[in-house]
């Protein structure tokens, strides 16, 4: 039996026989792992509420021939106290862990950009200092580019004309210029694509700026390049609660066909 | 693997929640040798909560009839609501003997990785029941009683938003705090900062 220590996010919960629970961790050093947690349900537990999701906890486990076992816990930092208090932050937290779990498929792959970056954006939404939404969307912005997944914004993802272009193609990879343009592809607003560059890059003051269209326009965008790259919905994204959003969320993009969302372009150019 | 019905028997009971392997050998094989009158009496039992148990119209409680035998009770004050989970958490504060008010089952906890938002749950019939839809007595007091971890606090977040907007209603939250027979050094830091921020005078 060897024992190894790491920190790490609580990314999902699953019981496992009466009391206990497999707990998929995404650590600094061993990237994602799956390990029990014995008597984590019972109430007098030693690990108590350590290993709930979005618990940022000190660990040491051992490895066992399926599955590795926790065998003690330390919280550096309980985010889920500030997030289960406001319904818009536990929405938009739970996307950054449903996300970091999809983009993150194999266990044991180090993947410390992306644990960076997830202990940051809950960190941001337990404080309760940005726009919970714009968090989100930030979020997913830097670790598609992590995964090698970067929406191409400013130029044309196909020949790398700079732009800013009108078209943007989600099976493209982004924007588009008008000779590479496939059918298909949606005219957002000029402001919206600012605003997703904005948060790619940190730049508050001016992702803060934009108004509530383009911030509806854009994470419709995020979400569909999302979806595309990882090949599946994210059931946490249809859920995020946004406030003054009375409009439906757009469905997951057919492959090859328009995100509702962005505006079908009314005369797409015919090659 | 064993023949036939005895494997498709472990194969079945392994896929009952908190039965493992081993166990559900070991509940085969004690079926294999019991009395034919115990076997039937299970049997029957099975059959009866498939067919006869319902839910109720109005709380979403586990019940032999449309409304449930809580529900249907004139001596339990209908102006308190006891929001829940799960069925099993009705069994559970009944087990206290200090309730004397009505139920409301939720269905289960807000929790987005598992695709469960607030139209999964039966919040719009708590509100419908809050805002008098089924008549009768009117509500003057939810007590949210939801889990005390993550998607619990998260429901019950949510459910105060929902209410905080029905003039002349309470709502309140179960304490939640140190288990009775602990010891405060070992509390984790969410436990105990949960019992500090819902402290009482005394
Ligand atoms: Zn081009
Ligand atoms: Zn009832």
């Amino acid at each position: 039996m060897s024992l190894y220590r790491d920190t790490g996010v609580v990314l999902r919960v699953q019981k496992l026989g009466e009391a206990d629970r497999i707990i998929t961790l995404l650590t600094r050093r061993h990237g994602k792992i799956r390990a029990v947690g014995k008597g984590v349900r019972r109430t007098m537990s030693r690990f108590g509420a350590r290993l709930e999701p979005f618990g940022h906890v000190d660990l040491q486990l051992y490895t066992g021939r399926t599955l590795d076992v926790v065998t003690q816990v330390q919280t550096l930092d309980a985010f889920g106290a500030g997030l289960v208090d406001d319904y818009e932050r536990y929405t938009a937290a739970s996307a950054v862990l449903e996300a970091a779990d999809r983009l993150t498929p194999e266990e044991r792959t180090p993947a410390m950009r992306i644990y960076l970056l997830v202990v940051g954006a809950l960190r941001t939404l337990a404080n309760g200092e940005r726009e919970p939404t714009l968090v989100l969307d930030a979020f997913l912005l830097r670790a598609m580019t992590q995964a090698g997944w970067a929406p191409a914004l400013l130029e044309c993802a196909r020949c790398g004309e700079p732009g800013p272009h009108r078209a943007f193609n989600v099976p493209a990879g982004g924007s588009v210029c008008p000779t590479c343009r496939p059918p298909g592809s949606v005219s957002p607003a000029p402001e919206t694509l600012e605003l997703l560059s904005a948060l790619l890059h940190g730049d508050w003051a001016d992702a803060e700026a934009a108004s509530a269209a383009s911030r509806r326009e854009g994470a419709g965008l995020v979400a569909a390049h999302v979806q595309w790259h990882v090949e599946r919905q994210l059931r946490s994204l249809a859920l995020v609660d946004r406030p003054g959003d009375d409009a439906p969320w757009p469905a997951e993009p057919e492959r090859g066909a328009d995100i509702a969302s962005a505006g079908a372009d009314p005369s797409p150019v015919a090659h | 693997m064993y023949e036939g019905p005895v494997q498709d028997l472990i194969d079945e009971l392994g896929r009952l929640p908190g039965i493992g392997p081993k166990s559900a050998q070991r509940i085969a094989f004690h079926l294999l040798g019991a009395e034919p009158a115990d076997v039937t009496r299970l049997q029957e039992v099975l059959q009866r909560v498939k067919e006869g148990v319902t839910f109720c119209d109005i709380c979403g409680n586990v019940s032999e009839q449309a409304t449930c035998r809580i529900c249907r009770d004139a001596r339990r004050d209908a102006a308190l609501v006891c929001v829940v989970e799960e069925p099993k958490d009705v069994l559970a504060v009944e087990r206290t003997r200090e309730y004397r008010g009505r139920y409301h089952v939720l269905g289960g906890a807000l929790d987005p990785l598992s695709g469960v938002g607030p139209d999964q749950l039966r919040i719009r019939e708590l509100l419908g029941r809050i805002g008098g839809q089924y008549g009768g007595a009117e509500v003057t007091e939810v007590i949210i009683a939801t889990d005390p971890n993550t998607e619990g606090e998260a429901t019950a977040t949510y459910l105060v938003r929902m209410l905080r907007d029905f003039p002349g209603l309470t709502v309140t939250r179960l304490a939640s705090g140190l288990p009775m027979g602990g010891d405060l050094e070992f509390a984790d830091e969410l436990t105990l900062g949960r019992a500090l921020s819902g402290r009482r005078s005394v």
